[in-house]
């Protein structure tokens, strides 16, 4: 044993980078047979959405805007499902074994599923956009649709916002129950709660103006977020998003391998 | 090199681990041995960092294995065959730690067909694999990034009896080559052919270590077997040993085979046999180390008769 200062470390070949796990990450997002159906099934929810806004929205109101925010209904309903598979899948297919074999820094491989998710999010908002656009055309041709071509950056920016923080809600909520079906179930089921009984209780009204993100992350989808809107997302998120996300996160990091 | 100091895990009360210590040394195949639920496996996941021991500590080339940058690139782990996501191809599971550690891509086509998967095979998604084309899967996972340790959790499972042959072939090569081979078996008879030192491993604790020869070293004494029957008894009684008839014409001496041959010659006995005790070798010494309130096979000095009577 050689006496050395600093603790001993084999440092080449170096860390594979960060990049590389988000490609890695994103890629076992969607080579599984299950990962493909969800991307399928969420391409199709916001395809499918789009002769509905055509036949039953009046003429005016059939905007670019409009079509745009219903191709994104698929993709924060069920990405986020991708988000919590993509943590739970290691432990119920135990593929953490190797991943974290290959892989000691168990941060690193959350970081870069959380990006995989930001970068699936991301595309299916590109997609969404060429839909919109593409249906809005059709409409035009058609003589349904009258409303205004323009798609402000701004909506564009929070709706993907939006659906980032939907896919790491999912993410954090596998993480903290590393279980698949009850990470899916509760993620849906426990904010509807929380938003039912902010409605039927007259003394969680005020909390659940600040806490039920149901209620203030939906100004994401709509045209300008006010400074108080702010402070009420970041409020709901600091319960929903970080709070699960850091108990996640250090269960992961203790929790035996096997 | 693999170096296991005191290791120890406790799972509340229950010791799962106890102050395991061994070593591997490069060039050299080690044997991990012992009962299913001995602690094996909860040994290797805490050298390989997936497990945090209660106490102690585990090198792997010098370094705890969390502290190596790329460990794909260092140590190839196999430590469940059974751990691969149904929903992906051989082929995919193979290009997923290719990526991951920066190896060549071609190398998965290449280890594919080293543990003689074919690109049939690979195509089919892991879900339908048989045990032993995971194992055969995950040993091409774990030789993927060109390691120069390999720590392999009781790879020859579900192998057929072609498989664990080459498994041994290229175990050898690899260790022949320069590389720390770690192994783990519930089976002797898997690793016996390959391995060059033992680790038993029985209860969480070492039951014994060393090479073949170091276990088996054990004062079982020789069997001697002579033409005349009588003056061999003679001979060996003069001699001051204690020679006790162990079948026919022949006896057991705890002696060693040269002071039995000595005491033969100067007697002038012819003899017919003279080899080491304990005909079930490394077998019986592993099942009475790793025997827990289970019968104990009857040790070398026990009536002979009654074990043969059980062989039959």
């Amino acid at each position: 044993m050689t006496a050395t200062t600093a603790p001993a470390a084999l440092l080449a070949p170096a860390r594979p980078p960060l990049g590389r796990l988000v490609a890695v990450e994103l890629r076992k997002m969607v080579d599984t047979r299950s990962g493909r159906w969800l991307l399928v099934l969420i391409a199709v929810a916001g395809v499918a959405l789009m002769p509905v806004v055509l036949f039953t929205v009046d003429e005016p109101d059939q905007s670019v805007v409009e079509l745009f925010v219903a191709s994104q209904t698929g993709a924060a309903i069920l990405l986020p499902v991708l988000g919590i598979l993509s943590v739970t899948a290691e432990w119920s297919q135990r593929t953490a074994l190797s991943t974290f074999a290959l892989v000691p820094e168990r941060n690193r491989v959350l970081t870069a599923k959380l990006a995989a998710g930001t970068v699936l999010a991301a595309v299916f908002l590109v997609l969404g956009i060429a839909v919109a656009v593409l249906t809005r055309a059709l409409g035009g041709a058609l003589g349904r649709s009258g409303g205004s071509w323009s798609l402000p950056a701004s909506l564009v920016g929070t709706m993907l916002l939006f659906t980032v923080l939907m896919v790491m809600m999912g993410a954090a909520f596998g993480m903290l129950f590393m279980n698949s079906p009850v990470a899916i179930v509760l993620y849906f089921v426990l904010p509807s709660l929380w938003s039912t009984l902010g409605e039927m209780i007259q003394r969680l009204k005020g909390p659940a103006g600040w806490l039920d993100t149901n209620r203030t992350l939906d100004v994401l989808t709509q045209e300008g977020v006010s400074g108080g809107e702010w402070a009420r997302i970041g409020a709901s998120l600091a319960v929903w998003l970080l709070l699960p996300l850091a108990a996640g996160a250090v269960r992961l990091a203790r929790r035996e391998v096997k | 090199m693999i170096s296991v100091e005191r290791l120890t895990k406790r799972y509340g009360d229950v010791p799962a681990v106890h102050e395991v210590s061994f070593q591997c040394a490069p060039g050299t195949v080690t044997g991990f041995l012992g009962p299913n639920g001995a602690g094996k496996s909860t040994t290797m996941r805490m050298i390989c960092g997936l497990t945090p021991p209660t106490t102690g500590s585990a090198t792997v080339k010098g370094v705890p294995y969390r502290r190596i940058a790329n460990p794909g690139r260092h140590v190839g782990v196999l430590l469940d065959a059974a751990a691969q996501h149904a929903g992906r191809t051989g082929r995919e599971t193979l290009a997923l730690t290719a990526h991951t550690i920066g190896a060549d891509r071609d190398r998965a086509a290449r280890m594919l067909d080293l543990v003689g998967l074919t690109p049939k095979a690979a195509r089919r998604r892991v879900g339908g694999y048989s045990l032993g084309m995971r194992q055969r899967l995950g040993i091409a996972q774990a030789l993927m990034g060109d390691p120069s340790v390999l720590i392999l959790d009781e790879p020859a499972n579900g192998l057929d009896p072609e498989g664990i042959f080459w498994m041994r072939g290229m175990l050898r090569e690899f260790a022949d080559r320069g590389g720390t081979v770690l192994l783990s078996s519930h089976l002797l008879l898997e690793v016996e052919a390959v391995a060059d030192r033992f680790v038993v491993i029985a209860n969480g604790r070492i039951a014994a270590q060393g090479t073949k020869a170091e276990l088996l070293a054990a004062p079982d004494g020789v069997l001697v077997r002579g033409l005349d029957a009588t003056a061999l008894h003679a001979a060996l009684a003069a001699a001051g040993l204690d020679p006790r008839p162990e079948g026919e014409g022949a006896f057991a001496v705890r002696a060693t085979a040269e002071a039995v041959g000595r005491a033969a010659a100067s007697a002038g006995v012819v003899l017919l046999e003279l080899r080491q005790a304990g005909g079930g070798g490394l077998e019986r010494l592993f099942l009475s180390l790793t025997a827990g309130t289970a019968p104990v096979p009857p040790p070398a000095g026990a009536p002979a008769p009654a074990a043969e009577e059980a062989l039959r």
